[in-house]
């Protein structure tokens, strides 16, 4: 029950702000600061939550496989790879070094 | 997907999927829940992820000129990638039918993997022993890179990190997130200091890289 109020909220809550941006009158985003906050904001969350997921289980910091598949997914990501192949490198690695750790 | 490994049902997976639709805050919902958060910072976290489409739908509201009555639909499909195709439009007819196709094309797209992966993941068994747990990250990491342009957004990125790890041990589920988030006003405030001691010359950053 508990998921399926999460589900509900996060359904409602995403759905209103992606409508409020299209309500909003424009003369707002044209502040230079508001776009800049808009462009800084994924940025910040994003970096968090791929750190978090990377070097976290549950609300313990660990040092683990996954940090060896985000290493691989970042080489890729500079040689330019395509998206899907830097999921596979980042996936591939990680199942590797935990085959290899036991 | 990752969901179904986390103690999602079948039709909560798919239910994600259909009414949220907005990739990241899919994952940090079902990653919150994964790691014992309560719903309702569950929920605050993935909330906080969409609050960035409330930014494309201020651009793109500009851009599509959509009459009121279709605005309520269209809604659901502003998200990262329909953003990034009718923003590289060059007139209105084309950003129209740039949106409606890729807004289209991914939602079936995504509904569908995502049905395949929840029945698929059952199969799988346990998705770690695959590495399957990397995926998630890895994605997050492929949509922040070519995020990472300027100095500024790199030290944003950087803090961020730093905040997001750091108070993850002291702080309930989904809050450091949201602390980390208070980054980008932070280092826009420290820059904007920075900028008005040394005067305005010095602007080598350029001004609105919004996507």
């Amino acid at each position: 029950m508990n998921i399926w109020i999460a589900i509900g909220l996060t359904a409602v809550g995403c759905y209103a702000v992606k409508f409020i941006g299209l309500l909003i009158p424009a003369g707002l985003l044209e502040r230079p600061l508001v776009q800049r906050l808009a462009a800084l904001l994924p940025v910040a969350l994003l970096a968090a939550l791929t750190a978090q997921q990377t070097f976290a289980d549950g609300r313990v910091l660990v040092l683990d496989a996954k940090a060896a598949g985000l290493a691989a997914a970042a080489v890729a990501l500079v040689l330019r790879a395509p998206f899907l192949l830097v999921v596979a490198a980042a996936v591939l690695v990680t199942a590797g070094v935990r085959a290899m750790t036991g | 997907m990752t969901s179904a490994g986390s103690g999602l049902t079948l039709l909560q997976t798919c239910a994600l999927s259909l009414l949220v639709f907005t990739g990241a805050s899919q994952f940090a919902l079902v990653g919150a829940l994964a790691g014992g958060g309560n719903p309702f910072t569950a929920a605050a976290g993935a909330f906080f992820l969409g609050v960035r489409n409330a930014f494309y739908g201020l651009r793109l509201s500009q851009l599509l000129a959509l009459p009121r009555a279709v605005r309520p639909f269209a809604a659901q499909w502003v998200i990262d990638e329909t953003t990034a195709v009718a923003l590289a439009q060059p007139t209105r007819r084309s950003v129209r039918i740039g949106f409606t196709v890729t807004g289209l094309t991914l939602y079936v797209l995504w509904n569908l993997t995502t049905l395949l992966g929840a029945l698929g993941a059952d199969a799988i068994g346990d998705t770690d022993a695959w590495g399957l747990d990397a995926a998630g990250p890895a994605v997050f990491l492929a949509l922040l890179a070519p995020m990472l342009r300027t100095t500024m957004e790199r030290v944003v990125a950087g803090l961020a990190v730093v905040l997001g790890l750091g108070l993850l041990p002291v702080l309930p589920a989904g809050v450091p997130v949201l602390v980390a988030a208070l980054a980008a006003p932070a280092v826009l405030w420290a820059e904007g200091r920075r900028r008005t001691r040394t005067g305005p010359d010095e602007d080598d950053d350029t001004v609105g890289e919004g996507r």
